[in-house]
């Protein structure tokens, strides 16, 4: 019978839930558990439609498994919306107060949903499902394990609607980036194991000699979060029916490996992975290999050497020790390096072929991306020197550099991704509309411009005005004032986080169409009419 | 060129591929973060810290919930108008037995790492419950859902052998009079004397002018109010406390 | 252990090693010999037929 262990696994695991719902020690634990036996009840009653008696039709081995790709597409552009639409609520709550709803969508548990929205669902569905698509076509070969694709898909979907009802129910680790609480962190610790060997499982029966460098950074991705994600999430559960946990290390050596675990999430989530999705997707959208394959090999080892040593950069001056915070700025300064490496090799990718940052949106949207990568990754390394930190540190500054690297890269190297992936994916002979991509472009970018801009603006100033003294040695302002001097930058904020968001649903409209076999009619590119290239020419450095 | 070969291997071989970079995020980790779990032994000393009393940790884990941290901050830096405004720089001994730590990453609103005994439990509960009203300028939530909450423990014990295990020094007494000093520390009509000898300088007292019942109200402000209280800096050396 | 002592070569002979290390890695990357490989490896994305 085809899913039958699965619908009795299910089976078994909602009779749990609904158990666990009613002998709950506290009673958003018992809520959880509603939630988790509905999401599971209706996996089973999805499996139990699409099952059949009939002996399974045998699988070409051959070709590549793309139904997770495309469920994973999908995903990506759902979540993507729901993250940003929840960070734009929340950029108005700071900005007009009285748009809390108490209890369950106040900022404080809003705020949760909104960062594990983007970086975990948006972000992690673009990773899974690209990281899918590259490492069939640079292996040439299917997905490991049969359904176990499916798994590690709708596993994921689980755990972030667990994560994310957990949220609002005020189930958190305060742990920030690792707030879902013990249970749901145990099944992301399986889903996360099943998504290794998955993707191991590809590279070992490959029929390509290489390990091609995008598979390097997906697999230092897997396998640095499998890491970072059970030690930081080790802690003690009050009860097995309960939803209260508390952490295994305490104050300064809970403070340490929490930033331990968040930089690295920035480093091996937000920034590894997507330079896989970059080493792969900009060379094909530009149809020409990668600037330089052995800068890209650096660019890894220099990159996942210098990473773990950061964390201590966002404990300045707190109760750590001095000298883990000098060892954190120094190595934090030396990440520059490599990431302007990098992007270097990212741009040149399209040396000889600039011209299509005219003609294609859609390299113009990743050659953007690299940019955002390399400001970043510039601005990171100058807060992390201890004296701008001084300043930058508990302010919006935090905030705009999170976000010019958020919304900039790794926003904008997904969206090129999924805009390369989806027609080849449907097997459509183009998208929908290279116009609305442009439009998307310009929204997304202004968007991040001014969502960065004002963050500059507003943290430099707060900074500044908690540390400002008059001529008799009184500090000059109250904390309230200052509270209220935020008020224009919180609204001019919400504005430039509504374009973004803005972006992504013209890119949803558009991707929808792709999908549904449309395309609209209208004017070609400018220029993008076929030009003669010149041959290229001249020995390159470092290739 | 025989070493050099090698590089083939790995490039080549995703089992080593995935052990080498394994290795390389491993070790920065360990070299890095391993000596600091030592550091219980040489943390200054300072006099005065305990664990919290079980309606505190009430409150704290609310304070946990509703994501309190990610607008303030429970950590002050030695700068000369952070200690103007806040009080004393905050010490790494003074969150030893915090589970999680709560010191924050961003200042929506002030640090509260000292706010205890700073504002009366009147001003807190009215600010919680419409903050405008006491701070004009303020843009933080209403927790006035608070007051009508009773507090959802069964058996609180539980919750301080969960702490035991990880290292707070809760002892035999303190678990079997648990749910006992929850309720009595927010009642002003009952017996408090165990209570305060295993809790010393625990605030005792209605906190939410509500007598007839112990709401999550009382334990968040309970909580409030003995931010920072604990630590007497009057005994306390600095030149000890520098690592 | 100690913590003194962990944190004294935490910041000498484990730094120094992670350094030699990173040196070796670039050392590798670059060595003579690795550019028809690396060259090999870049063409992996392009030549795939089926897109």
């Amino acid at each position: 019978m085809k899913f039958g262990t699965e619908i009795v696994l299910l089976s078994l695991f909602a009779f749990a839930a609904f158990v666990a719902a009613g002998f709950g020690v506290d009673e958003p634990f018992r809520q959880h558990m509603l939630v988790l036996l509905i999401a599971l009840l209706g996996f089973a009653a999805v499996l139990l439609r699409n099952t059949s008696f009939a002996p399974a039709a045998a699988v070409d081995p051959s070709a590549y498994m793309d139904g997770p790709i495309r469920y994973g597409a999908i995903a990506t552009m759902f979540w993507g919306i729901v993250g940003m639409t929840v960070g734009v609520v929340i950029a108005l709550q700071l900005a007009y107060p009285d748009l809390n709803i108490q209890p369950w969508f106040n900022f404080g548990r809003l705020r949760p949903l909104h960062t594990s929205g983007v970086i975990f669902a948006f972000g992690g569905n673009a990773l899974l499902c690209t990281s899918m698509y590259v490492v069939q076509r640079t292996c040439r070969a299917r997905l490991f394990g049969g359904n176990l694709g499916w798994f590690v898909f709708w596993g994921y979907q689980l755990f972030i609607v667990m994560a994310a009802t957990g949220y609002l129910l005020g189930i958190t680790e305060s742990r920030e980036y690792a707030e879902p609480e013990w249970y749901v962190d145990i099944w992301l610790t399986i889903v996360w194991v099943a998504y290794l060997i998955l993707f191991l499982g590809t590279i070992l029966k490959r029929k390509e000699p290489h390990i091609y460098v995008a598979n390097w950074f997906y697999l230092s991705f897997i396998v640095t979060i499998a890491m970072l994600h059970v030690i930081n999430n080790l802690s003690m559960p009050a009860s097995f029916l309960g939803s209260k946990s508390y952490s295994a290390f305490s104050g300064v050596q809970d403070a340490l490996t929490q930033w331990w675990y968040g930089h690295n999430a920035v480093g091996f989530f937000l920034t590894a992975g997507f330079l896989g999705m970059m080493y792969y997707f900009v060379p094909k959208q530009a149809n020409r290999p990668v600037y330089s394959y052995r800068l890209s090999i650096i660019h890894f080892w220099a990159l996942i050497f210098l990473y773990i040593w950061a964390g201590p950069h966002h404990l300045h001056y707190t109760a750590l020790p001095d000298w883990a915070q000098t060892l954190g700025m120094a190595f934090s300064i030396m990440l520059w390096m490599p990431s302007w490496g990098g992007m270097i090799n990212g741009l040149m990718t399209l040396s000889g072929a600039w011209d299509k940052l005219r003609t294609d949106p859609i390299i113009r949207m990743m050659v953007m991306a690299i940019a955002f990568y390399g400001m970043s990754t510039f601005e990171g390394p100058m807060m992390s020197i201890k004296t701008v930190n001084s300043l930058s540190h508990y302010t919006d500054w935090t905030i705009g550099h999170v976000h010019s690297g958020a919304l900039g890269w790794v926003g904008m190297i997904s969206f090129g991704a999924i805009y390369y992936m989806v027609p080849k994916l449907w097997n459509r002979e183009r998208l929908y509309s290279l116009r609305l991509v442009t439009w998307h472009f310009w929204l997304a970018t202004l968007g991040i411009v001014v969502y960065a801009a004002v963050m500059w603006v507003s943290g430099i100033m707060q900074g500044l005005m908690w540390r400002e003294y008059d001529e008799q040695g009184f500090l000059v302002y109250s904390f309230a004032e200052t509270v209220a001097a935020m008020h224009p930058y919180y609204v001019m904020r919400a504005i430039g986080g509504a374009m973004y968001l803005s972006g992504a649903l013209i890119m949803a409209w558009n991707i929808t169409m792709t999908i549904l076999g449309y395309q609209r009619e209208e004017d070609p590119m400018p220029g993008s009419v076929p030009a003669f290239q010149p041959k290229r020419s001249g020995a390159r450095n470092w290739a | 060129m025989g070493l050099m070969d090698k590089h083939a291997i790995i490039e080549k071989n995703a089992s080593l591929l995935l052990v080498g970079s394994l290795l390389v995020v491993t070790v920065g980790g360990i070299v890095e973060i391993a000596p600091l779990f030592y550091l219980d032994n040489t943390i200054e000393k300072v006099e005065g810290m305990r664990p919290y009393s079980p309606l505190e940790l009430v409150g704290r884990n609310i304070y946990v919930r509703e994501g309190c941290y990610l607008c303030h901050s429970q950590m002050i830096r030695p700068f000369r108008d952070e200690v103007e405004r806040y009080g004393h720089y905050s010490l790494a001994a003074e969150s030893m037995y915090d589970h999680p730590f709560q010191w924050g990453s961003k200042r929506t609103g002030p640090d509260l790492a000292r706010v205890g005994d700073r504002y009366s439990n009147v001003w807190h509960v009215e600010h919680l419950t419409d903050p405008r009203s006491v701070v004009p300028e303020s843009i933080m939530p209403s927790y006035a859902f608070l007051k009508d909450a009773s507090i959802d423990v069964k058996d609180f014990s539980t919750h301080l052998v969960a702490n035991r295990r990880v290292g707070v020094p809760y002892n035999d007494d303190m678990i079997a009079h648990a749910n006992v000093d929850l309720m009595a520390q927010a009642d002003p009509s009952a017996d408090t004397s165990g209570l305060e000898a295993r809790y010393p300088k625990a605030k005792i007292g209605d906190f939410d002018g509500n007598p007839q019942q112990v709401t999550e109200m009382d334990a968040l402000v309970a909580y409030l109010q003995m931010l920072g209280t604990l630590v007497d800096f009057k005994n306390y050396d600095e030149a000890t406390g520098y690592r | 252990m100690d913590y003194n002592l962990m944190r004294e070569f935490a910041d000498s002979w484990g730094l120094v090693a992670m350094a030699l290390f990173f040196v070796g890695a670039i050392a590798f990357a670059l060595r003579p010999g690795s550019r028809k490989m690396a060259d090999e490896a870049a063409q992996i994305p392009l030549e795939d037929g089926r897109s």
